[in-house]
């Protein structure tokens, strides 16, 4: 092995990331016990949060301002979005802090530090599965069931990890640098989620601009969630194209950025 | 001989230190400096990590140019004062940082162990911990379900392995997390001052599993700035001084080298200002020599010969009565002996009139063992008042010519030996005692 000044921009190593699996393992279990370690609720925080906000949006948006729901009811239509959104909200949120609350182990130990970041995404992937148990459970009390269609759901959920490990690869190494981004990570999110069709159906949105809307990743993911899940929607195969577009071009930036940057991480932290 | 192991060429870090923040002189001038803030920090963060605009002044070189080998199965200590560029190399061959420019081939697996205890979680239990740390410190899995017991067994925690660490004590908490890294079995080991933890006993429980380890063809890169350690360790050493090599070669050589850098090296020293000299107000020291038996002042001590430690100093107030002593330590700072002339019969408990004193102590031949020694001296009132303490006041070197002497037939160093006195021996046969009764006869006393 040589260790020298690094030139040029390189991809993942996925041959190290591969060596190092077992790391990823215990920082991933590391992250789910002491997420909820000393709580009295435990793992039901992970559906708290979304529930919720379930309850609050169904009251002001469903009830009170009337926001249609593409003939769903408003609690498991915002209930279906609030769980992927939770899960990439939190997963953004973990990531882009991830190597500065590292910093101990970064400065200390070599190991592929891709491996921090993709922890923390890796980690959400349990309280966006407890979440989705309570889904299931609105879906049966709604009286929702879902098509064959429902085996098309593991590439919307791939689509949003990459989406949001992209934007933890990019916002990580910038935090290290200028902490700034720790305060502006909050807003950005909530910008985000108005962005996103959280509170209000896609079909909101005039047709002609529905593409370019597709543009926000997460666009494509919960339109695709409420299509194979409530089957309120037909499958929207095109913004799902562009969305994952997006999604793969902001991982392999990401990707790109945190190989570029990480070598002077220790450094900066 | 085989391909080094490590071989680093020209390696050097560049670092950058904080350029002075300039100071506002008026209000007007604070708020104008407060909303340009933000620019002034972007630019300052962005030259974190850039260094292509050459401003010398504001970089550091923390390495500078260093290139050394080190075979398989070396020991290499690695010493230098705080700032010298130690962790910074140890930094760079683990992989943490990126060298600024310059090269090293590393062939074999490395571990480093740059403190203990890292990515110790305190929610999480001792078990997991071990888990934790052995995965972070470059084990596999399996590798640690294999040595689980014996890591267990080492940090002597055995009871307490499924409570979570934040409620160790300091104590325990050290022992796992030592008991991890010593369980370690890399092809090359990086080691940073991680030894200076935990209590004696388990200090020299790590200090042993270090010497396994190094007995069994590993390299070892040791930095330490304690030299003891590493002369017991490594028989070559490199010092650092400012991101250079100052010296690469046996380590006894070298340790000097570095000891004697810091310290005043003559074997005298004279105040002739008795305002400026150490003292407080009633005693003033004015001279301390190391002398030979033919009273002239000299450094340098035939083994056999006996060493005269002289003080000379003024007491301005009478009303003291004064203990003079010599505190005599060797290089490594362990102090050999302290003696006083307490139990002189002139001044024992008698008050010191005004006046200047000379007083003379001799260390005899034949009792402290080569090397250099550093002298303190002070001066005190019983144990109330020290009124003068001078630390490496002095310092001398002891010699062997070779022949005679304690040394007797054998010819190389004696190295861990403090003094080497010349003792009285007696050995006879005794032909009524049959061996396998040795210890039962009685013993004889030497006399």
């Amino acid at each position: 092995m040589i260790i020298k000044p690094r030139k040029g921009w390189q991809l993942i190593d996925f041959k190290e990331l591969i060596e190092y699996r077992d790391l990823l393992y215990l920082l991933v279990s590391r992250n789910i016990k002491v997420r909820y370690s000393q709580t009295v609720l435990g793992g039901l925080w992970a559906i708290i949060q979304p529930f919720f906000m379930m309850i609050v949006f169904s009251i002001f948006f469903g009830n009170l301002a009337k926001v249609p729901s593409d003939g769903i009811p408003y609690p498991v239509f915002s209930y279906s979005a609030l769980i992927a959104w939770t899960y990439f909200a939190n997963s953004v949120t973990n990531s882009s802090n991830s190597i500065v609350s590292s910093g101990g182990l970064i400065s200390k130990v070599y190991f592929p530090r891709l491996i921090v970041p993709l922890s923390s995404v890796l980690s959400g992937l349990l309280d966006f599965v407890i979440a989705f148990v309570i889904l299931i459970g609105m879906m049966l009390y709604y009286h929702i069931y879902p098509t064959f269609m429902i085996l098309l759901l593991p590439i919307m959920v791939v689509l949003m990890m990459l989406a949001a490990t992209g934007v933890g690869m990019i916002l990580a190494p910038l935090n290290a640098k200028y902490r700034d981004i720790a305060y502006t990570v909050p807003f950005l999110v909530q910008f985000w989620m108005f962005a996103s069709p959280v509170v209000y159906p896609v079909s909101m949105v005039p047709e002609k601009y529905r593409l370019i809307y597709a543009i926000n990743p997460m666009t494509g993911v919960i339109e695709g969630f409420r299509s194979v899940l409530l089957g309120s929607v037909a499958f929207p195969m095109q913004m799902l194209l562009v969305s994952a577009a997006v999604s793969i071009a902001l991982f392999v930036t990401g990707a790109l950025y945190f190989r570029q940057t990480e070598r002077y991480f220790a450094d900066v932290i | 001989m085989s391909n080094p192991i490590i071989k680093v060429n020209n390696l050097s870090k560049r670092y950058r230190i904080g350029a002075r923040e300039r100071a506002n002189k008026s209000f007007r001038e604070a708020i104008v400096e407060g909303i340009t803030a933000p620019l002034r920090n972007l630019g300052r963060l962005r030259n974190l990590t850039r260094f292509d605009n050459g401003d010398e002044e504001n970089t550091i070189w923390a390495l500078k140019d260093v290139s050394f080998e080190a075979n398989k199965g070396e020991v290499l200590g690695i010493i230098g004062k705080n700032g010298s560029g130690k962790s910074t190399l140890l930094k760079i061959l683990s992989r943490i940082t990126e060298p600024s420019s310059g090269s090293a081939e590393i062939r074999g697996r490395v571990s480093s162990l740059l403190e203990v205890g890292t990515g110790f979680n305190p929610e999480l239990t001792g078990r997991e911990n071990i888990f934790l740390n052995g995965t972070i410190l470059g084990m596999r899995k399996k590798e640690i379900e294999r040595k689980f017991d014996e890591i267990v067994a080492f940090s002597e925690i055995e009871k307490f392995i499924d409570t979570p660490v934040k409620r160790y004590s300091s104590g325990m908490y050290v022992r796992l997390a030592f008991a991890v890294a010593a369980h370690l079995e890399p092809e090359i080991l990086l080691v940073d001052e991680v030894l200076a933890v935990g209590d004696a006993d388990f200090q020299k429980k790590c200090l042993g599993k270090m010497e396994s380890l190094a007995g069994t063809g590993r390299t070892v890169l040791f930095v330490s700035h304690n030299m003891a350690a590493i002369k017991n360790f490594c028989p070559r050493t490199i010092l650092l001084n400012q991101g250079k090599i100052a010296e690469d070669g046996t380590t006894d050589r070298v340790v000097k080298h570095y000891l004697g850098s810091g310290v005043n090296t003559s074997a005298e020293r004279v105040w002739n200002d008795v305002k400026k000299a150490p003292g407080d107000d009633d005693v003033r020291l004015q001279a301390i020599r190391a002398k030979n038996g033919k009273g002239e002042v000299t450094a340098e001590f035939n083994i056999q010969e006996p060493v005269y430690l002289e003080m000379e100093f003024c007491v301005l107030k009478e009303g003291w009565s004064l203990t003079e002593s010599f505190h005599l330590s060797d290089e490594s700072g362990l102090l050999i002996f302290v003696s006083g002339n307490s139990l002189d019969p002139a001044w024992h408990n008698r008050k010191r009139p005004v006046g200047f004193y000379r007083s003379l102590c001799c260390i005899p031949g034949n009792f402290l063992n080569e090397g250099s020694f550093i002298i303190k001296v002070a001066i005190a009132t019983d144990s109330v008042v020290a009124h003068v303490i001078e630390r490496d006041a002095i310092n001398f070197h002891v010699f062997d010519p070779g022949s005679g002497g304690v040394r007797g037939d054998h010819t190389r160093e004696w190295p861990n030996v403090v003094i080497r006195p010349l003792l009285e021996w007696k050995t006879e046969q005794v032909p009524a005692n049959v061996c396998n009764s040795c210890g039962n006869g009685e013993h004889e006393g030497l006399m």
